[in-house]
């Protein structure tokens, strides 16, 4: 019948703003470890990294987790953030917090509304051709970005782009993190989020049923692109070179795993496979030692496939963590298993 | 005007390389709807062993073409085993997951230097350079050899698929499992049998490739595989002559954006005249655009 | 909470858990000089080489470079004993960052050599120059990995052992005009790599100062193989020399492509066509500049070739060569400053002369910390490399 539901029985008011309470004591956490010296330097970065990931893992999530639409342009967009927001840095921010918040801003911003102007004749497509023509654009815009130095020389082109001021740390990533969680949870559980995923489950019959899927389909993607371009703007202040390589297809691939591993439908499993895929790929380095550093790629790769093929539904497998979506939010669609794999549901075969 | 016929000479080469690799791709989304991203991995073992096979152990030329088609075709048949099967019935995604994986798989384990190291090595020359003059246009023989040996693989499939039964298999397990299987097709065979072909025609891309372009190093597939996949695409995704007609479309524009426009934004060029045909073809320039039931 | 909840509460506490076992008792401040906990007469030396990914070839030969200079210093340098670490950074920017935090922070580096990349090189040259960490890169010719004009100057932590691409191209360019008697040239680069984006707008400035005509600057990117359609193009143009000037691998590639379409031009490049991996037989007739010629007498040379060749099995190329240099130098460093103290050994490498090494018999960097030391140009010829000549600064 129904998923169990949390024992406690906290007021519903307090349970939907939980997640941000749980977030500040995870911080409070966090930033005491950092203060006593029981995190190093590295593994600071790392972190960050994965929750820069997460940042821009959600977006993707929004737009093909929750809403269905196959994009593998992700990295497109995470490099507009990245090189808007970081020239901005560099050119007038100097450090400045204030500037700071402006750049991140204005790179989400300028991603939200290039990925308005493409998706609005993309979205059209059908869903392996979306996945190509998304594809297509990352690599236009890699090619552009390694070209670009021809027009703004400061962009470095392929020499890449250096001087952003380094000033985002662990405050202002994860509570960057934390409120595009929150919008988006709250986005998720309302009727947006179920008209997306009727959208996902059957565009037709939702068309059919007089939800209008172009209007949906744009809002998810705009979104989803201005998170991982806010996402980008971060990586600009964290690490010091902009490069376009860091932004190829394969980064693509990267946002693509994520999700698909965490589980499609679910920003908790897209939260926990973005920073276990960061941490794995980092811890890998200590586990394999000096002698068999070059395994690293063998093992995350068999790690990938062994994943997939023992949990073909993602880890959360659309479920949510209780903190998260808690029950009050929940409406029909968590727990009658919408979303979550079924035997004969889409797959190769058709249906006879 | 010569200039203009040379470069297309250069496109028809580049082409119709991709066009075999290409085919690979249509096929094995055809039958079981999945992008094959690990297909240009398997096109870079193939030159590999086509390398060792004329270069090292001394195999007369069409001979390690097809030691190299054959150990491919057991690849791509292992791969699908392993690395497919178990997902066959789990959310589409999950294979392409799978694909990917074992795409990296492939690149990083054949880079360590117990495999085929990392290095980039130089393939000498497998055949004798012969440059043909037609019209004032410069043909060099690696160039004919290609469309030759392309189009008999491509006669070869024609026939397979349309003129044998195990052809009609695969065209019914495209169109729908449940009913080939009603039938008394043996589904997972047919898939197999696929699998095989499609590697094996990778691989013989990779030979070809490889005697055009002298050199193999693991990672070698990633861009030719791109191109293939969007050539196939491009052609319209799971039908046969479309990958071959989205190939040669993708070498002239590969070839003539570097000669006309600029070499520097030849990607760029590249993908964007995909997307603007998507847009006004959406499945393709050969694609169906069936009615979809609901 | 259902079951799968509490697994991913677990999950997530076992990641937390992983965070501080994996960094237990470590000083976090990255803004302040790390304070090295007291060892007896230890010097920590990190590598960050890409030892995985599409140029793990080119990391693997920087790798052995280094090493053969470890060992054949015996781990030490002075009284100083040698601890290292090697570390991946699979040619990404981001990777770099992460390895460099790692040796810094973790493993309390003294120097790192490494960042063969630009773009690994430049972002590991700023934590280093933050974290007063020397830094020896071997191949990373960008300008911007020890000065920035933009944003206050020499990183003065961070040296090269190779020469910056404006001499080398400039080199190459009169070589053309005078030696070669070119009237015009065309030049074929990658338009990803800022090696050889650099060498070939080098190349191209000086030769048209030098009143020569270049008629064609055309680019393929990184992962491209088949050249026919530029090829073609500069084939229309005849021109006389043809500057190639990028690594052994595309090179092989370019050169073969080149003749079979009848280019008739003489093929010239830079340092990296130093390899055994070239296709000697494609590029024959052709010049190129490099640090050193395996042909000069010099016993530091002739050592180096045959000690590498006896460990590795194979001919060193520039970057094996230039990572070795690198080391040695570094080794030097440490044995003058006579201290594992990083200011200290800095001062030494900056003020370093009279030092001999594979390339020159007196080594010195100049204050933007590049190498001061001549160039060699040298010939295929044969199937072989053929000294010509060298250029002093």
């Amino acid at each position: 019948m129904n998923a169990t539901a949390p024992k406690r029985g906290l007021p519903p008011w307090l349970e939907r703003y939980l997640i941000l309470l749980v977030a500040l004591g995870l911080y409070l956490v966090l930033r005491w470890l950092y203060a006593v010296g029981a995190v190093s330097a590295y593994w600071q970065r790392v972190l960050d990294q994965g929750l820069i990931m997460a940042l821009g893992s959600l977006g993707l999530s929004l737009i093909y987790g929750f809403t269905g639409q196959f994009s593998i342009g992700h990295a497109g967009f995470y490099a507009i953030g990245a090189y808007v927001a970081g020239y901005l840095g560099r050119t007038y921010g100097h450090g400045n917090p204030g500037w700071f918040l402006l750049s991140l801003l204005a790179g989400a911003l300028a991603t939200a509304v290039v990925a308005f102007l493409i998706g609005l004749p993309i979205l059209r497509l059908r869903s392996d051709y979306l996945g190509i023509a998304t594809m297509g654009f990352g690599i236009i815009v890699k090619v552009l970005l390694d070209n670009a130095d021809r027009v703004i020389p400061v962009l470095g082109g392929a020499r890449g782009m250096l001087g952003t001021p380094q000033i985002a740390n662990l405050t202002w990533i994860f509570w960057s993190l934390i409120i595009v969680l929150f919008l988006f949870r709250n986005l998720v559980c309302s009727a947006f989020g179920r008209a997306c995923l009727a959208i996902r489950e059957d565009e037709i019959a939702a068309d059919a049923m007089g939800v209008n899927t172009t209007f949906y389909k744009t809002v998810a993607f705009v979104l989803g692109c201005a998170a991982v371009g806010l996402a980008g703007g971060l990586y600009a202040h964290r690490y010091p070179l902009l490069h376009p390589s860091s932004f190829d297809f394969l980064k693509s691939f990267d946002f693509l795993l994520i999700v698909v591993v965490g589980g499609l439908g679910s920003l908790s499993g897209t939260l926990a496979a973005a920073v276990g895929w960061v941490f794995l790929l980092e811890g890998l380095r200590s586990i394999l030692g000096q002698a068999f550093l070059d395994f690293r790629g063998v093992v995350y790769a068999l790690l990938l496939i062994v994943v997939v093929i023992l949990r073909p539904q993602g880890l959360f497998s659309g479920r949510e963590l209780g903190i998260l979506v808690p029950r009050s939010l929940q409406s029909g669609w968590l727990r009658s298993g919408v979303g979550q794999a079924k035997p004969g549901g889409e797959r190769a075969g058709g249906s006879a | 005007m010569i200039y203009f016929f040379e470069q297309f000479v250069n496109g028809i080469q580049l082409g119709f390389v991709y066009a075999l690799i290409a085919l690979g791709y249509t096929m094995v989304y055809g039958i079981i709807r999945l992008i094959n991203f690990a297909h240009g991995d398997v096109f870079m073992v193939g030159a590999y062993l086509g390398f060792f096979g004329f270069a090292r152990w001394h195999l007369p030329y069409p001979v390690a073409i097809l030691v190299s088609m054959v150990a491919c075709a057991a690849l791509g048949v292992t791969i699908e085993r392993v690395a497919y099967r178990p997902l066959r019935y789990a959310p589409r995604i999950a294979a392409l997951i799978s694909a990917i994986g074992v795409s990296f798989f492939l690149e990083y384990f054949c880079s360590l230097k117990f495999v085929f190291t990392p290095n980039y090595q130089v393939v000498p020359r497998a055949l004798p350079l012969k440059n043909y003059s037609l019209g004032g246009v410069n043909i060099p023989n690696v160039t004919i050899i290609i469309v030759v040996v392309v189009l008999a693989m491509l006669a070869l499939l024609q026939y397979i698929i349309y003129h044998t039964r195990i052809g009609k298999a695969m065209r019914a397990v495209s169109f729908d499992h449940d009913a080939a299987r009603l039938m008394g097709i043996n589904v997972d065979r047919t898939i197999s049998i696929t699998f095989a072909i499609g590697s094996a025609l990778a691989a013989a891309g990779g030979v070809l490739y490889i005697t055009a372009y002298p050199q193999v190093f693991p990672f070698m597939g990633i861009l030719p595989g791109l191109k293939a996949f969007t050539a196939a695409v491009l052609g319209g995704i799971g039908i046969v002559p479309g990958a071959v007609l989205g190939a040669l479309i993708m070498g002239q524009v590969d070839v003539m954006s570097a000669a006309y426009i600029s070499s520097q934004l030849r990607d760029a060029i590249a993908f964007s005249i995909l997307i603007l045909v998507l847009l006004v073809r959406p499945t393709g320039l050969l694609g169906k655009r069936g009615p979809e039931k609901v | 909470m259902s079951m799968k909840g509490k697994l991913a509460v677990l999950v997530v506490l076992a990641m937390l858990v992983a965070v501080l076992s994996g960094c237990a008792q470590k000083p976090a401040a990255e803004q302040k000089p790390e304070q090295k906990p007291a060892e007896e007469n230890v010097v920590r030396i990190g590598f960050i080489w890409p030892l995985t990914g599409d140029v793990k070839t080119f990391g693997e030969s920087s790798k052995n470079g280094s090493l053969l200079a470890l060992e054949e210093a015996n781990y030490k340098a002075g009284k100083w004993t040698i601890k290292y670490e090697i570390q991946d950074d699979r040619n990404d920017a981001t990777e770099a960052v992460n390895v460099a935090t790692k040796l810094i922070s973790d493993f309390k580096a003294n120097v790192i050599v490494g960042g063969l990349t630009s773009k690994c090189a430049i972002p590991i040259s700023e934590l280093c120059e933050q974290n007063k960490v020397v830094m020896m890169s071997n191949t990373a010719t960008n300008p911007k990995v020890t000065f920035d004009p933009e944003r206050g100057g020499r990183k003065t932590y961070v040296f090269r052992a190779c020469f910056i691409d404006d001499w080398q191209g400039e080199v190459g360019a009169k070589f053309a005009l005078q030696n070669l008697k070119a009237k015009t040239a065309a030049v074929l680069y990658d338009q990803g790599n800022d090696y050889v984006k650099g060498l070939a707008t080098f190349f191209k400035q000086a030769f048209e100062a030098g009143g020569g005509k270049i008629v064609a600057f055309e680019a393929y990117t990184e992962k491209d193989t088949d050249f026919s359609a530029v090829l073609t193009k500069i084939k229309k143009e005849n021109p006389d020399v043809l500057y190639l000037p990028d690594y052994y691998n595309k090179v092989s590639l370019i050169a073969k492509q080149a003749r079979d379409k009848g280019i008739k031009a003489v093929f010239m490049g830079g340092d990296g066509w130093d390899s055994s991996e070239l296709d000697f037989a494609a590029c024959e007739g052709g010049y190129f500049t490099n640090h050193y010629s395996p042909e000069d007498p010099r016993p530091e040379v002739q050592e180096w070739v045959k000690k590498y060749q006896a460990k590795y099995g194979s001919v060193p190329d520039a970057l094996a060569t230039l990572a070795y240099e690198g080391t040695r130098l570094v080794l030097k460093a440490i044995e003058i400053a006579d201290s594992n103290d990083s200011t200290k050994i800095r001062d030494a490498l900056q003020n370093m002369k009279g030092v001999p090494g594979v390339s020159t018999p007196s080594f010195s960097f100049d204050d933007h910390g590049n190498p001061v030391k001549p160039l060699a140009i040298l010939q295929i010829k044969d199937g072989k490399q053929k000294f010509i000549a060298i250029v002093q600064r």
